[in-house]
């Protein structure tokens, strides 16, 4: 099974072995590259992309404002429509009502689908405590379970890994899991995606109970939507009689027509297509079309907290496309296993410290993890500031302890890593001084006693990050 | 909502929902300035857009004359080696008149039982219709309606043909699908054949879903 995030080093010490392991750094590098072009050629079709971009953060903003109007207005029209929802405040109520539902069925495994918010709650790992094995069918995750590994991107989850690893781990495991891989397999791209589809589809066909996430809830109707590729999400949300869906709260959207708005900047901003190859969309259940049962279970698990933030709000956007990975120097050099969340890059810096808080060192140090280029808001989809909360959730480490606490060390030893590494900066600096609203009432760093006198900064200055920091520190 | 503590889970995410917002700004009616479509207002224009769109994705897309469409299922079925075909309730059975293969009608259509996901696998081939197909995105879009069937139908075999008719099923682009679509209604929209890009972020065709998607644009 996956392995933990619990007791991850800080980020400088997880990002300090990530860049001594070669292979790691070179298929990151060769990936996110890769998929960068890929995406300006795609986004680059849509004369309106601006638009676009403006009205997704205008919707999903205004979402926010009346959550709770929409909230109750999805769990009518779902329920209305033959599904039952359930309310979860944590992780650990959401893992409860998902275990019960499972063995209400009397089933004893799961097949799901790539999910974020079921890997935030850790949901595998609960099953499997309960004795209901949870088999993870997208290729990626399936690559990540067999490896025992932890994922390390949104949308590749085993983007660290590259094809010869990827045939070793399922020559060694398959077998252990169910149908083993065929003989002599290869590490060509089309024969290991053979090896999962056999591999999984026993699996698929007997399966009783599916579990999945969503892209999109929309309140208006009760509708569902997951984007996918492989058609593994098809065969979970299709074939079982009983599905469960583990959503957080902020993936609502009011209406059925403001899926034209993300239907079009989701699946070019994340694989850089016109159009994702699957997208299932679902209302409650059908009498003689897919699963005779539908669970909703809605997660806060610390959303409602974020959403106390005004200026950290912005992060609950996300329609979790991973662009802002793919464009990260920080990401591309540090991995992201560094991020010690199943939230990796920019948006996992802004995202795990508001939805867990920043008691420890990783979640301290997080904010620190970015060199404040702002690439990550030049490609976000929902135009998430990141860099504009990055520097507020620093004052807020800065603002939580005295000057040598344990979580400023992190927190100061990230952002000299970041120093230490031109390249991660050096990216950076070409978009810096075009990132805006970067106004930190304290400096960022705050284990440097000398200037932690809480004295107001000016405005951010248009020079680069390096020779603002360079200044500022002695 | 009055009900005895302690509260439900539900109320108190609902209470945590609007203290956080308690402050918060008014936001404005979002603004809808993008465009309801990338493409001129011309049929022939955005069917040679579909089929661009849909050969990029590796469907193999053939513009077919009515009159001529059941010898060509046929012959499709045949050069692919199908024996066997799933048959959704409501698919014109003129359709299939020239193709000999064993067919297998699905729950609803006359004679029909449900086939099972373990029957499904062992069908080579479906043959549907679509409710409505998308130009800029190459996409087709299904909802289960007459000649459509049930999801599973057109997952699980490993060959889809799927039936456009180019009169009145194709639109431009996405704004444009969405009013003509029950979203009542399962739907499932398919881009190309199944792909992943899971491997070094490279995209190769032909995971879990069909791996072979022949779209036939019905001409009249
Ligand atoms: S923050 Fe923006 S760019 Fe990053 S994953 Fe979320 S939506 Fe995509």
């Amino acid at each position: 099974m996956s392995g933990t995030f619990v007791g991850m080093p800080a980020f400088p010490k997880a990002a300090h072995e990530a860049v001594g392991n070669t292979t790691l750094r070179a298929n990151l590098r060769h990936a996110t590259h890769t998929i960068r072009d890929k995406r300006a050629k795609a986004v680059a079709e849509l004369d309106d992309w601006a638009l676009l971009r403006e009205a997704g953060k205008q919707i999903k903003d205004h979402t926010l404002r009346h959550l709770d109007t929409y909230l109750v207005q999805l769990e009518e029209t779902v329920t209305a429509a033959g599904g039952t929802v359930h309310w979860a405040t944590d992780a650990d109520e959401a893992n409860r009502i998902v275990t019960h539902l499972v063995k209400e069925t009397g089933e004893c495994e799961v097949v799901k689908v790539k999910s974020m918010a079921t890997q935030e709650i850790g949901l595998n790992e609960a099953l499997e405590e309960a004795g209901i094995a949870a088999y993870e069918t997208d290729l990626a995750e399936l690559i990540v379970q067999l490896g025992h590994d932890r994922p390390s991107h949104i949308l590749v989850p085993a983007i660290h890994r590259n094809r010869g690893e990827i045939r070793d781990i399922f020559t060694k495991e398959m077998g252990e899991w169910g149908r083993p891989a065929p003989e002599g397999l290869t590490d060509t791209p089309a024969e290991l995606a053979e090896a999962a589809r056999l591999h999984l589809r026993e699996k698929f066909l007997r399966a009783k109970v599916g579990i999945s996430g969503a892209n999109f809830m929309v309140a208006e109707t009760g509708t569902l939507v997951v984007v996918e590729s492989e058609g593994n999400g098809r065969m979970c949300l299709t074939l079982p009689e009983t599905l469960i869906s583990v959503v957080g709260i902020e993936k609502i959207v009011p209406t059925w027509r403001d899926l034209e708005i993300f239907l079009q900047t989701l699946p070019r901003s994340s694989t850089a297509e016109r159009m994702n190859p699957y997208t299932s969309m679902w209302t409650g259940t059908t009498d003689t079309d897919g699963p005779r049962a539908f669970h909703l279970v809605l997660i806060d698990n610390g959303r409602t907290d974020t959403l106390a933030d005004e200026v950290g709000r912005q992060a609950l956007r996300c329609i979790r496309c991973s662009a802002c990975l793919n464009v990260c120097p920080v990401y591309e050099r540090a991995g992201g296993h560094a991020y010690g969340s199943v939230y990796p890059g920019p948006i996992g810096a802004i995202l795990s410290p508001q939805l867990r808080g920043t008691t420890s060192e990783i979640d301290a140090s997080l904010p620190y993890a970015s060199s404040l280029c702002g690439a990550c808001y030049e490609v976000c989809p929902v135009a998430i500031d990141i860099p504009e909360v990055l520097v507020h959730l620093r004052e807020k480490v800065a603002d939580q302890g005295g000057p040598g606490h344990r979580l400023e060390r992190a927190a100061i030893k990230a952002a000299g890593w970041i120093l230490d590494h031109p390249g991660a900066l050096a990216a950076g600096e070409r978009v810096a001084s075009r990132t805006r609203k970067l106004h930190p009432k304290k400096l960022p760093g705050p284990g440097a006693g000398q200037w932690t006198n809480s004295r107001d900064l000016p405005q951010m200055p248009a020079e680069p990050f390096r020779d603002w920091w360079k200044k500022n520190r002695t | 909502m009055s009900s005895p503590t302690p509260p439900s889970s539900r109320e108190r995410i609902l209470a945590r929902v609007r203290e956080a917002l308690t402050d918060a700004p008014e936001t404005p009616e979002p603004t809808r300035d993008y465009l309801p479509t990338h493409t001129i207002d011309d049929a022939a224009t955005v069917l040679d857009l579909l089929h661009e769109n849909l050969a990029d994705y590796r469907a193999f897309v053939h513009r077919v004359a009515d009159d001529e469409l059941p010898s060509f299922i046929g012959t499709l079925l045949a050069e692919n080696g199908v024996r066997t075909v799933a048959v959704p309730p409501g698919l014109s059975a003129r359709w299939l008149a020239a193709s000999e293969v064993e067919q297998l009608l699905d729950e609803g259509a006359p004679g029909g039982a449900v086939l099972t996901p373990y029957d499904l696998d062992a069908i080579d081939a479906v043959v549907t219709s679509c409710a409505l197909a998308i130009a800029e995105t190459g996409t087709i879009v299904l909802d289960g309606g007459p000649g459509q069937g049930r999801r599973a139908l057109t997952l699980v075999p490993d060959l889809h043909i799927c039936v456009v008719r180019t009169r009145d099923q194709v639109v431009a682009s996405v704004p444009q699908s969405l009013p003509r679509l029950d979203p009542g209604r399962p739907l499932t929209w398919i881009s190309g054949p199944s792909a992943t890009s899971d491997i070094e972020l490279d995209r190769v065709e032909g995971v879990h879903g069909p791996r072979t998607l022949h779209v036939v644009l019905l001409c009249p």
